[in-house]
C-alpha cells in the first residue's frame, strides 16, 4: 500500500502539493483528475520517488519511498520517448539492462499485441506508436505499481482503445496497482476502481465510481463538474 | 471504450444486464461457456475487477456456474432461464407502467390500445 501523510511541495512560489493525505490500496486501477497545475504531475513524481517532499512523507509498504524503495515501481511519463535513434528491440533491451523486473517475453507479447514492428527505429514512428511503445516498456516491467502520465493525452481514438485494451490484458488487479492521470474522464471511466480528484494541490475527492454512480446517480463526468461547481 | 454505458447505473450492473439480455433472447444458451473474466473486460474495455464482480454476482444469482478449472457457464438449469424472463418481463412492465402514470394514462386505456395494435407487429 502507498501512504501519503501530509506531503508538500513547493516549486519557487508556487505550492505544488499542500498537506496531501492519501492511500492508494493494492489492486485497484485508479485515476488521477484535475485541472492543468493542480499537482498531479508531482503527486506521481513524489510517489515514484523521483520527487523528495518538502515536508510529510510518503510511504510504499511502510517504508519511506527513495529511488530504491520505488524499483518495484513503474513510471510513465507524459514527455515522449528520447531514445529516437534505437530500433524498439534495442529499446527493449536498454529497459531490460536497467529494470530488474523486465520481462522481455511480455513485452514482446505486448509489442505483438498491439501491432508494433520490433525493428523499426523510433524517430521514424507516428505519434501514436510512440505512444504504443511507450506503454509496452512500462507494462513489460512486472511492477507492483504503474504510474503513468496522461497515456492517452494527444492520441487518436485507435490508439487510445489499443492503450485501454492493453492496459486491462497485462495488468492483474490481483496484485498491481495502476495509478494514472487524465483529462480523458469519459473515455477513461470504465477502466476505473476509484477517482482521485486534485485542485490546487490538495485532494478535493477520493471516491469509488461505483459510490458516484449508485449514490449520484450520474457518471464520473458530471459528478466532477457538479463537484466543481459547489 | 469498446461498449456504451448510461451514466446513471454502476457498469458492472449494465454488464450483469447485458448478460441476462443475452440469455433471454437466447444469444447465450444453456450450458454455453462465457469467455474468461480477462478476455471479456479486454472485449468491452472495461476493468478486470468491474468484469470478477460481474461474474461473481452472476454465479451468486445462479445464473452461471463455475466449473474448477474450466471457468463458468451459463446454468442448464431451464427453470432459472425461465424465472429470469418472468424478472425481465415484470421489471419490464413496471417501468413501462411508471412512464404510464407520469403522463397521465391510465393501464385500460394502454391495455385496450396494446390488443387493437398488437397483431401487426406479431
Amino acid at each position: 500500500m502507498i501512504e501519503l501523510q501530509a506531503v508538500s511541495k513547493r516549486y519557487g512560489h508556487k505550492q505544488a502539493l499542500d498537506g496531501v493525505i492519501l492511500s492508494l490500496p493494492k489492486g485497484k486501477i485508479i485515476g488521477l483528475v484535475g485541472e492543468n497545475g493542480s499537482g498531479k504531475t508531482t503527486l506521481l513524481k513524489l510517489i515514484s520517488g523521483l520527487l523528495t517532499p518538502d515536508s510529510g512523507v510518503a510511504a510504499l509498504d511502510g517504508k519511506v519511498i527513495t529511488r530504491r524503495v520505488a524499483a518495484t515501481i513503474a513510471y510513465m511519463p507524459d514527455t515522449d520517448l528520447f531514445y529516437s535513434y534505437f530500433t524498439i528491440s534495442q529499446l527493449f533491451e536498454f529497459y531490460n539492462s536497467q529494470f530488474e523486473d523486465f520481462q522481455m517475453k511480455k513485452a514482446e507479447e505486448i509489442a505483438e499485441f498491439l501491432n508494433i514492428s520490433m525493428d523499426a527505429k523510433i524517430r521514424t514512428l507516428s505519434k501514436g506508436n510512440r505512444g504504443r511503445v511507450k506503454i509496452a516498456v512500462t507494462l513489460g516491467r512486472e511492477a507492483e505499481y504503474y504510474l503513468l502520465d496522461e497515456p492517452f493525452s494527444g492520441l487518436d481514438p485507435m490508439v487510445r482503445e489499443d492503450i485501454a485494451k492493453g492496459l486491462i490484458r497485462f495488468t492483474d488487479t490481483e496484485r498491481q496497482t495502476v495509478l494514472m492521470s487524465t483529462h480523458e474522464l469519459k473515455e477513461v471511466e470504465p477502466l476505473l476502481d476509484e477517482l482521485i480528484v486534485l485542485k490546487g494541490g490538495q485532494i478535493l475527492a477520493h471516491k469509488e465510481i461505483d459510490e458516484i454512480r449508485d449514490r449520484y446517480g450520474m457518471d464520473a463526468t458530471s459528478w466532477l463538474v457538479s463537484l466543481f461547481r459547489e | 471504450m469498446s461498449m456504451e454505458f448510461l451514466p446513471d447505473k454502476p457498469i458492472y450492473q449494465q454488464l450483469i444486464d447485458h448478460i441476462i439480455g443475452d440469455i433471454i433472447r437466447g444469444t447465450l444458451i444453456a450450458g454455453a461457456k462465457l469467455p474468461s473474466v480477462r478476455d471479456y473486460a479486454v472485449s468491452v474495455g472495461v476493468n478486470a475487477n468491474t468484469m470478477q464482480r460481474v461474474y461473481k454476482e452472476l454465479e451468486q444469482m445462479e445464473i452461471t456456474e463455475t466449473r474448477r478449472g474450466q471457468g463458468s457457464f451459463v446454468t442448464e438449469n431451464t427453470e432459472r432461464i425461465q424465472e429470469l424472463r418472468e424478472e425481465m418481463k415484470e421489471q419490464l412492465v413496471q417501468s413501462f407502467i411508471q412512464n404510464l402514470e407520469a403522463l397521465g394514462f391510465t393501464t385500460n386505456e394502454m391495455v385496450n390500445y396494446l390488443q387493437k395494435r398488437g397483431g401487426n407487429d406479431d
